[in-house]
């Protein structure tokens, strides 16, 4: 193992900026979420290259990063299903005019 | 430069290119396919990184579930916007402007942090990683009660996912 640990936190930091600039940027909201799921992979990234790197005798590290995929299948089946009982209801994916609670 | 840093670099390059691909390109569907792109760079990050588990995981969870059902929702609700008008709004360079301080404050704070230019030490022979994860996900020692918690959210959350995205007519 001869990485720095450097490498990979900087590559996560990139990872993750870059799924804030396609969260913050898009209109279709299925890109939006396209964008948080970059971002959680970066989290992901960070997690167990710490858990390699600071004390991989403990597991804390993995099993948070398990639990962040649990969070990340429960949070892509939400948003899947609301985006696409929206699009049935008012035919649009575009977050921008989804704005009314009640149409 | 051995051999894993030059794998690592690679798939740093497929990851990053990859993810720009992702919040740039105009057809949802590519968008979706480069998504697969990144997740799998990341899974062989974590075979880098010596976590077998989470490389597995990652294939079949992120790439085999997430990334199809991504599929599936842009294919359902295409019609709208195919191909046509701009993809992003209208302050976009604001947005690019922010991730870029995001990704500047974030490098600066972790690279001047101390011990971060470490390498790893191996991992003690005899030590069966894979066996204590799984040890350590069931046992009341361990992380029994979040491990519970997560499956219930799970649960919950595939349930509502059917109440919301079944059709009422």
């Amino acid at each position: 193992m001869s990485i720095p640990l450097s490498w990979y936190l900087v590559l996560s930091a990139a990872l993750f900026s870059i799924g804030l600039f396609g969260v913050l940027s898009r209109k279709n909201a299925i890109a939006i979420l396209l964008g948080v799921e970059l971002m959680l992979n970066a989290v992901n990234i960070n997690l167990v290259a710490f858990w390699r790197y600071l004390d991989p005798v403990q597991m804390a590290g993995q099993v948070f990063a398990i639990i962040v995929f649990a969070v990340a299948a429960a949070e892509v089946a939400v948003g899947l299903a609301l985006i696409i009982s929206v699009y049935r209801r008012r035919k649009t994916v575009i977050a921008d005019e989804v704005d009314l609670m009640k149409w | 430069m051995t051999p894993v840093q030059i794998i690592f670099l690679l798939c740093a390059a497929l990851i990053l290119a990859s993810a720009l691909m992702v919040v740039t390109t105009r057809n949802l569907i590519h968008a979706a396919l480069w998504l697969v792109a990144v997740l799998f760079g990341v899974a062989v990050l974590y075979a880098i990184l010596d976590a077998s588990f989470m490389a597995v995981v990652q294939v079949v969870i992120y790439i085999g579930a997430i990334a199809i059902l991504f599929i599936f929702a842009v294919m359902l609700t295409r019609r709208e916007m195919r191909d046509r008008g701009p993809q992003l709004r209208k302050g976009w360079w604001l947005a690019a402007l922010l991730a870029l301080l995001v990704f500047a404050g974030l490098a600066f704070l972790l690279v001047t942090q101390p011990g971060v230019n470490r390498t790893a030490a191996a991992i003690p022979p005899g030590l069966d990683t894979l066996g204590k994860l799984g040890t350590a996900l069931v046992s009341p020692n361990g992380y029994v009660l979040p491990f519970e918690v997560a499956s219930i959210l799970l649960l919950a959350a595939l349930i509502g996912a059917v109440y919301v995205a079944v059709s009422k007519k």
